[in-house]
């Protein structure tokens, strides 16, 4: 390592290592921020507690009023250290919420530009059919509000995005990854559970990360930024999604080029991550 | 899953509410406010049971030390009695006058 890239790692602050919180407040401007819905307004989970389950107070969802670049937004972060980040009943209400508060700014001539903090396991089991229903939501409020603003997904790791809350973060306009992120539906242990170890060792890091890493996904075109794990690169290259604005057409409008890109491959052939990245070319939006 | 509550007599002033941690594993989350009365309340629910003692200890020993007239929740996740030190500490300190 030279004195240059010495000094580069001094001078990085993780955004992986801070809370949802810490995330949010990161993000967007310094200055005059407002959270909604805050821990002290006590709207946890209903049902963890009865089940023997220590809620936490803002039931692992932060919504945070600000600015960025000095125009109106709002950051909505998921913590991924409570329960792994699952979606249950309020967490999912807050973030649908949310992004409908935003949605009816736009729509009265007010835009407030909408970042989603990734960071979770999908549904909270223990909520079961309610935290469906509610990951269904946070989806269809996706998709009204990206008619009006881009709406800008991170994934930063370390839990990664997984389950029903991967296809909000596909419903995305635009999506920022690291290289520590993870993101696809079925999570690793999940498919080892499922398929067996033959099929995938999850312990396998390297190998996970190979499949459904950061940077793999974004080789493969299914993120448009992959930064490094810094405060400042990625609230530089939320920044820079918004500046760009909305792709001409949304990976979920693309339905014919995905299928083309699963007809390419073959299902009974071995495919690691690099045939993939042969076969899936990162197109730019 | 454990309920404690814990009541104490405290006269020190707290001058706004704070909040700390995460209910992650080995952590816990703390939200302190300020009580009206001269006492301090503490309500923990933990995930770990049978240290309802540890528990008195601990937060005998803070109060006693900070003195702060608090409503204090604990939501706790498993966290050593040093981590709920450092928690509490965190808080009283966001929230000193």
């Amino acid at each position: 390592m030279s004195a240059g890239d010495l000094a580069r790692a001094l001078a990085r602050r993780s955004f992986v290592e801070l809370t949802a919180r810490e995330r949010a407040r990161a993000l967007l401007d310094a200055g005059e921020q407002r959270e909604l819905l805050g821990p002290f307004d006590r709207l946890h989970s209903p049902w963890l507690e009865r089940q023997g389950i220590v809620p936490q107070e803002d039931d692992g969802a932060v919504i945070v009023r600000g600015r960025l670049d000095g125009r109106e937004a709002v950051a909505i972060a998921i913590e991924g250290r409570f329960q792994g980040g699952s979606i249950g009943e309020v967490a999912g209400a807050k973030i649908a919420g949310a992004l409908d508060l935003a949605r009816a700014a736009a729509e009265r001539g007010a835009p407030v530009l909408p970042v989603l903090l990734l960071e979770t396991g999908g549904v909270r089991l223990q909520e079961a059919n309610l935290g469906l229903a509610v990951i269904a939501e946070i989806h269809a409020s996706v998709v009204a509000l990206r008619r009006h603003v881009p709406v800008v997904g991170v994934v930063a790791g370390m839990v990664g995005c997984f389950g029903g809350m991967s296809l909000a973060a596909a419903l995305c306009s635009r999506l920022v990854v690291t290289r520590q992120a993870r993101l696809g539906m079925n999570g690793p242990e999940v498919v080892e559970q499922e398929a067996g170890v033959e099929e995938l060792d999850a312990s396998d890091r390297p190998l996970v990360w190979s499949l459904v890493g950061g940077e793999q996904r974004h080789a493969v075109g299914l993120a448009d930024a992959l930064v490094e794990d810094d405060v400042d690169a990625v609230a530089g290259a939320v920044r820079e999604a918004f500046r760009r604005g909305a792709p001409h057409v949304h990976w979920s409008e693309e339905v014919e080029r995905f299928e083309r890109r699963l007809a390419a491959i073959d299902p009974a052939g071995a495919l690691d991550g690099a045939a993939l990245r042969r076969l899936w070319k990162r197109e730019d939006r | 899953m454990e309920v404690f509550e814990f009541e104490y007599p405290a006269s020190g002033a707290v001058a706004r509410r704070a909040h700390a941690g995460v209910v992650a594993s080995g952590d816990l989350e703390v939200l302190l406010e300020p009580s009206p009365d001269g006492r301090a309340r503490v309500r923990v629910r933990t995930s770990v049971d049978g240290y309802r003692e540890v528990w008195a200890n601990v937060l005998e020993r803070f109060i006693a030390r900070w003195g702060g007239a608090a409503s204090i929740e604990i939501n706790d996740f498993g966290a050593t009695p040093g981590v709920v030190s450092l928690r509490l500490q965190q808080a009283a300190e966001e929230g000193a006058p």
